[in-house]
């Protein structure tokens, strides 16, 4: 179940007018000012931290031990504060903070339960059958409801939780196989369920429960792989295993466009920025010994930039292997922009492009090609700019008016390996960044915080903000 | 008949050779008689002495004679015998038909050429005929071959055709059964699975009673305080009044969506009438009012009521906030037909214009295809006039300035040179004219002279004579002779000068000289008026002259 299945990672937030780096070394949970990395607060937990997560508030950070079935929850601002919930035998493996900051939601092994724990009350509410699958549990915007998936009787049901009082508003059951997904459009009123990969089929239900539309566009082969909904909840952007894209309208709920993602790119009005790599000149007149820490960093680091491709383009892809499950094709990831005019795909045959569309002309409109596989990317929430993430040292970024590539300060990995789950890394600056955003994906983990950092941090090592 | 002469042969002459030589030749020879019978003598030259001497001996010569009589008379001849005389010969008549068998040989001879030319001709039509059929004959044979190839790989390709289907049929039976498969394994393979999540189900069912119902002491919270709500409320007890408001609450967002979705909705609506309205004043302001009428009064029915419709719109535009169905229908309903009247005149002024541009526009104009041909014809018809009219002035042209020389030509090029030109030509001819005129007068002048010189030559001798009448008759009467010779003389000068005026009146007409012989001054003067008024007269079309040729050259350089 992926998304129980998050790292141990460090998050930043901003509390007050201070902007604070929580991360974790083993035991101890470190609380930093993100901006002069002096640490504030250390906490000692019972057991070896797997997963933390700030509260919508900043007041709280829950660190959950996973194989001891413990969430430990710290105050900001009480110190000496503290909370410990144990799960005892039923077992931990997600934990996760209610989008009002004072209920933690833990899941227990086997998804036998959804246990809901107040800080506020000594109330616990149980929500029982959980399904276990990708997007089981969906908050609204708002943070007002909550959808779960449910598994009974073979069959699939939605929930709907008050979130103010766990009170089940809703109860109903969805016309799917095997429920896949569900996901809020961000006004809060329309619940998008997918049923399995087996199948092509997209449910849409009120908050209320009626089942507003169904969508197949095709049968027999694998179905959805991820949906979209537009910040306006206008349109719903649904990536399937066929490496197409499907626009649907939010009045009828049919399909407007479909976008397809082929190999070559042969419309003349698509511009392709195809990264290059470069090794940097070296003026031997400058070099010094002995040589520099910057200086030498970068003798041993190339230098990307992007290139305008001439149309057509041909664009790496790889053949899916037929014989294996979860073959790696169709579109796996796509993002709308905040301001609704611009969408990121990425086509999982074509692992090392970005495709961003038109959505007002419903266009191609840019393909970013890159030297690595793309492992995730991120819409700043304030503009329409787009943050790319391959898994190396590098990140990029896209706005309509070009692409640059961002080289990430490598002293970092000379302070690394204080322990084996963590080591200091890559922040850098970034002029007129005042937007907290973060990327969470499969390999790698992107966050971009107020001040106008970027935090880079990877699977497996947790890397925490460094001033340059 | 062949036959006929190879019997008598053998029988005149013993010269085998001849025999040989008579009847080779006879079978070559057609089978004609009269050929047939002057082919006798016809041996080689060589061999012609010997003939005759062996047909006729001294011993044989009156059954030669007979024989020959007979021979010619059964031929038609007349007989070689004198008729009178018994057996004398007739000289004459031998030698008249020696000549006619002669010339009847020649005939034949000739004949026997074209024949054989003939003979020969047909032979060598007759190879090629052969030819041509042994040709025809196997292109017939291939054409056959061909055809049962063809018909072979028709069939061939018809079975494999056959085959094909089959296949198909067998492959889309194929696929249907597969899927047939695939269905049953998926039902199966969801019942197995159902069955397995049941039993899981169970399972779990179970494991929750174990690890939830024995009291876990471990499942639980050990918090210092409780800490305050987000929203600072203190939390309430679930009751049946907090579900109705959650209820409650839920339908409050829903609504507010909806009422948010709507008012879009209005905003949206609200823009687009703006723009139907502002859309159909356009229209109406665009389109011609008499154009508009006609077109309202074809169309029947709602006709009528369309113009106070129009005018109960632009005046009520507030109605249109209404968005009742009938205020709607009524909009779209006008703006259709109007959009409809727009059309129609756009696309006739698309014809107008297509019609006044030349073809290649019309591609893309939605003008019917007889329209345009009919279009082109007409044009072509224009354009095949307008090249004869050029042909015609060009042929005038080249007319007009055949009868100057190069240096002329190139002179030609500057108008005003031109003009210079015409003027000169204009009095060159002038010049010409007038000395034609001259000498048309001198020739009268000379011709009159030469008369005054007869006449008085004549009236020299009239004087002569009547002086010597005078002088002879001085004896006689003298009175009776001068009254006779007077009025004689006055006559004839009388005459003369009539004569003369006539002559100069009939010459020229065209000059309008009326005066008489010697009208030097006069003639000059008149000069002088069609100069100056053929100067005034050219004036203009001097100037519209090198304008027309500068137009032409252009119409040339285009």
């Amino acid at each position: 179940t992926p998304w129980l299945s998050s790292p141990a990672l460090g998050r930043q937030r901003s509390v007050g007018f201070a902007l604070l780096q929580a991360s974790c070394v083993q035991y101890r949970l470190v609380v930093r000012d993100a901006r002069t990395l002096q640490i504030l607060q250390l906490y000692t937990c019972l057991d070896q931290i797997q997963y933390i997560e700030w509260s919508s508030d900043s007041l709280f950070i829950l660190c959950a031990m996973y194989k001891r079935g413990v969430v430990q929850v710290w105050s900001l601002e009480q110190p000496d504060w503290h909370c410990k919930i144990d799960e005892g035998s039923a077992g931990l493996v997600a934990s996760c903070w209610s989008p009002d900051g004072r209920h933690i939601l833990n899941t227990t092994e086997f998804h036998l339960r959804i246990t809901v724990w107040s800080l506020c009350t000594k109330s616990v509410s149980y929500i029982k059958y959980p399904k276990a699958c990708q997007q089981g549990i969906a908050f609204t915007k708002d943070g007002r409801y909550m959808a779960v998936a449910e598994r009974r009787d073979c069959k699939d049901f939605v929930s709907i939780f008050v979130c103010s009082d766990w009170q089940l508003l809703r109860h109903f059951d969805t016309e799917t196989q095997d429920l896949f997904g569900i996901e809020w459009a961000p006004n809060g009123c329309v619940l998008a369920a997918w049923d399995t990969c087996l199948e092509y089929k997209i449910l849409l239900y009120s908050l209320d429960g009626r089942l507003l539309s169904t969508y197949r566009a095709y049968e027999w082969s694998l179905g959805i792989k991820a949906i979209a909904w537009s910040p306006s909840s206008q349109f719903l952007a649904i990536g399937s295993y066929d490496e197409k894209v499907r626009i649907l309208n939010h009045v009828t709920w049919k399909k407007i466009t479909e976008f397809e993602h082929p190999a070559t790119v042969a419309s003349s009005k698509t511009i392709v920025y195809k990264e290059v790599e470069k090794s940097p000149s070296v003026e031997t007149e400058r070099l010094s010994f002995p040589p520099t820490r910057a200086l030498a960093s970068s003798l041993f680091s190339t230098q990307s930039k992007y290139d305008v491709s001439q149309v057509p383009v041909s664009l790496q892809h790889i053949k899916p292997v037929a014989d294996r499950a979860n073959p790696k094709m169709g579109i796996g990831m796509l993002a709308f922009s905040p301001d609704n005019c611009f969408l990121a795909t990425k086509n999982d045959n074509i692992p090392n492009a970005v495709w961003i569309w038109d959505v007002q002309k419903l266009k191609l409109f840019v393909v970013l090609e890159q030297l690595c596989a793309v492992q995730s990317f991120q819409w700043d929430p304030r503009q329409p700019r787009l943050a790319v993430c391959t898994g190396n040292s590098k990140v990029y970024l896209w706005s309509p008016a070009g692409c640059v590539s961002v080289q990430v300060p490598m002293e970092g990995k000379a302070a690394a390996g204080t322990s084996q789950a963590s080591c200091f890394q890559n922040i850098f600056p970034l002029v007129n960044q005042s937007e907290h955003y973060h990327v969470n994906g499969s390999d790698a983990f992107l966050e971009l915080c107020e001040n106008g950092y970027f935090c880079l941090q990877k699977r497996g090592v947790h890397n925490e903000m460094q001033k340059t | 008949m062949g036959d006929w002469k190879t019997i008598t042969v053998p029988v005149l002459s013993s010269d085998s050779k001849n025999i040989f030589h008579y009847t080779s030749e006879k079978k070559i020879s057609p089978p004609s008689m009269n050929s047939q019978v002057l082919r006798l003598p016809l041996p080689s030259s060589k061999n012609m002495h010997s003939f005759f001497s062996a047909f006729c001996t001294e011993e044989n010569i009156e059954q030669s004679i007979s024989y020959l009589n007979r021979e010619l008379t059964t031929l038609g001849f007349p007989s070689i015998y004198a008729e009178s005389k018994g057996q004398e010969l007739n000289l004459i008549s031998i030698i008249n038909c020696m000549n006619e068998l002669l010339v009847l040989q020649h005939k034949n001879l000739r004949a026997q050429e074209e024949v054989e030319m003939q003979h020969l001709k047909l032979g060598s039509d007759m190879d090629h005929l052969q030819n041509c059929y042994a040709k025809l004959k196997e292109q017939l044979e291939l054409s056959k071959r061909e055809i049962v190839g063809l018909q072979e790989r028709d069939r061939q390709l018809q079975s494999k055709n056959r085959n094909l289907h089959q296949l198909l049929k067998t492959e889309k039976d194929e696929v249907q059964k597969l899927q047939n498969i695939i269905s049953s394994r998926a039902t199966q393979y969801n019942h197995d699975m159902k069955r397995k999540e049941r039993e899981y189900n169970k399972l779990k069912e179970r494991l929750h009673q174990l690890v939830m119902n024995k009291k876990d002491k471990k499942i639980a919270m050990e918090v210092l305080n409780y800490v305050g709500r987000a929203d600072g409320k203190r939390g309430a007890w679930r009751t049946d009044k907090t579900e109705a408001r959650n209820e409650e609450e839920m339908y409050k967002v829903l609504l507010s969506d909806y009422e948010q979705r709507q008012k879009q909705l209005l905003v949206e609506n609200a823009e687009l009438k703006k723009v139907l309205q502002q859309m159909k004043k356009e229209i109406i302001l665009l389109l011609p009012p008499q154009k508009q009428k006609p077109k309202e009064r074809s169309e029947d029915g709602l006709v009528l009521s369309d113009p106070e419709e129009d005018i109960g719109e632009l005046n009520k535009e507030n109605m249109w906030e209404l968005s009742c169905e009938t205020v709607r229908e009524q909009l779209t309903n006008s703006i259709r037909k109007q959009w409809r009247m727009l059309k129609n005149h756009v696309e006739k002024l698309d014809n107008q214009v297509s019609r006044v541009h030349s073809g290649t526009l019309n591609e893309k104009d939605v003008i019917s295809r007889e329209d345009h041909e009919l279009e082109t014809e007409k044009l072509e018809l224009e354009i095949q006039q307008c090249k004869e009219m050029i042909k015609t002035q060009q042929q005038l042209l080249q007319q007009l300035m055949s009868p100057c020389d190069d240096d002329t030509t190139l002179l030609l090029q500057d108008c005003y040179l031109l003009e210079e030109r015409e003027r000169l030509q204009e009095e060159w001819r002038l010049f010409r004219e007038q000395k034609k005129n001259f000498e048309k007068e001198r020739r009268s002048f000379t011709e009159a002279a030469i008369r005054l010189g007869l006449e008085r030559k004549a009236f020299e001798e009239d004087r002569g004579a009547w002086l010597k009448q005078q002088f002879l008759s001085m004896s006689t009467d003298y009175k009776h002779s001068e009254n006779v010779t007077t009025p004689s003389a006055f006559l004839g000068s009388c005459d003369q000068d009539n004569r003369l005026v006539k002559s100069t009146s009939q010459r020229k007409p065209p000059c309008m000289l009326s005066g008489p012989v010697s009208a030097e001054p006069c003639q000059t003067s008149q000069y002088i008026t069609r100069n100056s008024s053929s100067a005034a007269s050219k004036k203009p079309a001097g100037d519209s002259k090198p304008n027309q040729w500068v137009e032409s050259d252009k119409e040339e350089t285009e």
